[in-house]
């Protein structure tokens, strides 16, 4: 306050003058942050791409290129894929069988999280089941238990049910660790749909299966998409409890074929790295089509990851 | 006040009927068989693939002796070693420059907006190809790393999967790598329900900048980061893929990590119960851990 009326004090000239300096020294503060803004996008860019572009890189190299110093394969070409999606090499004779793998374990365990998280988050919070807390704080402990901490007894006891190389050993692995997230956003998401419609449609003589069917999941339909989207990714993306449960050419999935490759003494990294690109491409592209969803789903529980 | 001066008085048809009251809540005739039903799913689930694998776990690794045989492997020793390692550096790196990443995505613009795009590619790729990918990037003879610095500065990088700490390091970049796009997003969602309001009132006071940040925004993140520092810790100490893949827990098993140790111990050495054993050392620090977490993400929950 005090510099405006010193200024308004002086003369016209060395009015317009300070203010010049001032304007300068704005500009000035603008353009360190506008340069520290892009030194930070540049060393961010180069972090994020490098393991990226290194994938891309290996998955055009030719042949005998792999052993070689280069920063771009001299002689780029696409044959890896062209191996890769004819099942032309003897690590990837299955590839498709195991691309089909994937694809069914994904959708079972996305279809089998939704229907017993949304049950149980009905159950819990719109029918308020006497000490349903019980179940929601098994869930959350379940929640904080790392999976691998568990893969070893898990292991075992699929032996006793007789499920060692069947897809339905990963699912049920798979299921048990998802659920809990589903239970957490559903229950969450819940809180905003006011009790009263269940109430009302009570009173009209709807049984609980209707109220589920026409009330509850028409408008938690968000949550099912965020959490849905979680499932399928962390089945597709879900790697130690496959390699553990599934060890059979014909049963196993495609990461599991991948980590495979490592055994091998000369690993053909350019089939390898090709094979993961294509593995990759469905998360990738699931990822940002419901980027959105996902991210509100992550703070719509607070914390929940 | 009535269904307990029944129990007092009434006979045992009566108590019946109230403990049955009890369990059916409001619910109404067959709403109560209902919501059991609504249950079963997932409390067999819980009792087929979570309580049974514990209770199993529990017994496997129950025997005293494992445990002696467990602390005198010099590999075991490496390993916890690692392990404290891969948490203190891997959490609190990851997180901090989350923190600080969270605050550069809340500038305006849209060029911010697709760097953010590009920024969560690690965690959309899954881990398996990234982790492949990073491996033989750190190749000592014919990665991209070492080619990299070789032509563009010409110097002849080290191996960097030959030696214990460069490879453990790898390791722990790794992982920062891939899971730093996760923990911006969360943090960057915690700085969006800042209400604007309270920055400008800072602005009105006259705080900007790193003022702004400490005395606004990070009392507010507050709980949220120690809630995430509390859930990182233990998704980290469960991670198995960022060091299997990335250094194969070599040079000469030097870096492992207590849940690859584990599955090492349990398959490729086909000994389940030392694998168990190694697993269930980090208990004393994993329980305590769970039971703040559950307190806090209660907290949480109301405050967000």
């Amino acid at each position: 306050m005090s510099t405006v009326t010193a200024d308004t004090a002086l003369t016209p000239a060395a009015a317009t003058n300070s203010r010049d300096r001032m304007q300068r020294a704005a500009r000035r503060r603008r353009y360190a942050t506008n340069v520290g803004a892009a030194v930070v996008s540049a060393i961010l860019l180069v972090w994020t791409l490098t393991p990226i572009y290194n994938i891309v890189m290996v998955s055009f190299e030719a042949e005998g290129d792999v052993f070689s110093d280069h920063l771009w394969p001299p002689n780029a070409s696409a044959n890896s894929f062209w191996i890769v999606l004819t099942q032309g090499y003897w690590y990837l004779e299955y590839f498709w069988h195991q691309f089909g793998n994937s694809v069914y374990i994904a959708s079972m365990v996305t279809l089998l999280v939704l229907t017993i998280g949304s049950l149980t988050s009905f159950s819990v919070m719109r029918m308020r089941i006497r000490n349903g807390w019980v179940i929601t704080n098994a869930a959350l402990l379940t929640y904080v238990i790392p999976a691998s901490f568990l893969a070893i007894p898990f292991y075992l006891i699929m032996q006793h049910y007789g499920l060692h190389n069947n897809p339905w050993s990963v699912i049920a692995a798979l299921v048990t660790f998802a659920t809990p997230y589903a239970i957490f956003i559903f229950q969450e998401y819940g809180r905003s749909i006011p009790l009263e419609l269940d109430e009302s449609a009570r009173i009209d003589g709807a049984s609980p299966l209707q109220i589920y069917f026409r009330i509850y999941l028409p408008l938690m339909v968000p949550a099912l998409v965020a959490v849905g989207t979680f499932a399928l990714l962390a089945a597709w993306n879900e790697y130690l409890y496959q390699f553990l449960l599934l060890s059979n050419k014909r049963s196993m999935t495609v990461p599991v074929a991948l980590a495979q490759f490592l055994n091998s003494d000369v690993a053909p990294w350019n089939y390898m790295m090709a094979t993961a690109i294509i593995y990759a491409l469905p998360p990738i592209a699931t990822y940002y089509a419901f980027r959105n969803r996902m991210s509100s789903g992550l703070t719509m529980g607070g914390v929940k990851g | 006040m009535t269904t307990a001066s029944a129990i007092e008085f009434g006979g045992p048809a009566v108590r019946r009927q109230s403990v049955w009251r009890y369990w059916r809540g409001g619910l109404r005739g067959s709403e109560f068989a209902w919501a059991l039903a609504f249950l079963v799913p997932y409390i067999g689930v819980f009792l087929a693939f979570v309580v049974y694998p514990v209770f199993y776990g529990l017994w496997m690794g129950s025997s005293p002796s494992l445990y002696t045989e467990v602390f005198s492997d010099p590999i075991y020793q490496q390993t916890l070693v690692n392990t404290v390692l891969f948490v203190a550096f891997g959490v609190n790196l990851k997180l901090f420059f989350a923190l600080l990443l969270s605050g550069f995505f809340m500038r305006p613009g849209w060029w911010v907006k697709a760097l953010l795009m590009i920024f969560v590619l690690p965690w959309a790729v899954p881990a398996l190809p990234s982790f492949i990918s990073i491996h033989w990037m750190l190749n000592g003879e014919w990665g991209l790393l070492n080619n990299a610095l070789f032509i563009l500065f010409g110097i002849d990088g080290p191996s960097w999967l030959n030696s214990r700490w460069l490879a453990l390091g790898s390791a722990i970049c790794s992982h920062v790598w891939k899971w730093l796009p996760f923990w911006t997003v969360i943090l960057l969602a915690g700085r969006m329900s800042i209400p604007q309001e309270i920055y400008d009132a800072a602005k009105v006071d006259g705080a900007t900048g790193l003022r702004r940040f400490a005395h606004v925004s990070f009392p507010l993140l507050a709980n949220l980061y120690l809630v995430l520092t509390l859930l990182a810790t233990i998704f980290l100490l469960g991670d198995f893929n960022s060091v299997t893949f990335v250094t194969g827990g070599g040079p000469a098993n030097s870096t492992h990590l207590l849940a690859t140790l584990g599955i090492r111990n349990a398959f490729d050495l086909a000994n389940p119960r030392l694998g168990v054993a190694v697993v269930m050392s980090a208990l004393p620090l994993l329980i305590p851990l769970v039971i703040i977490l559950m307190r806090r993400i209660k907290n949480t929950e109301t405050q967000l």
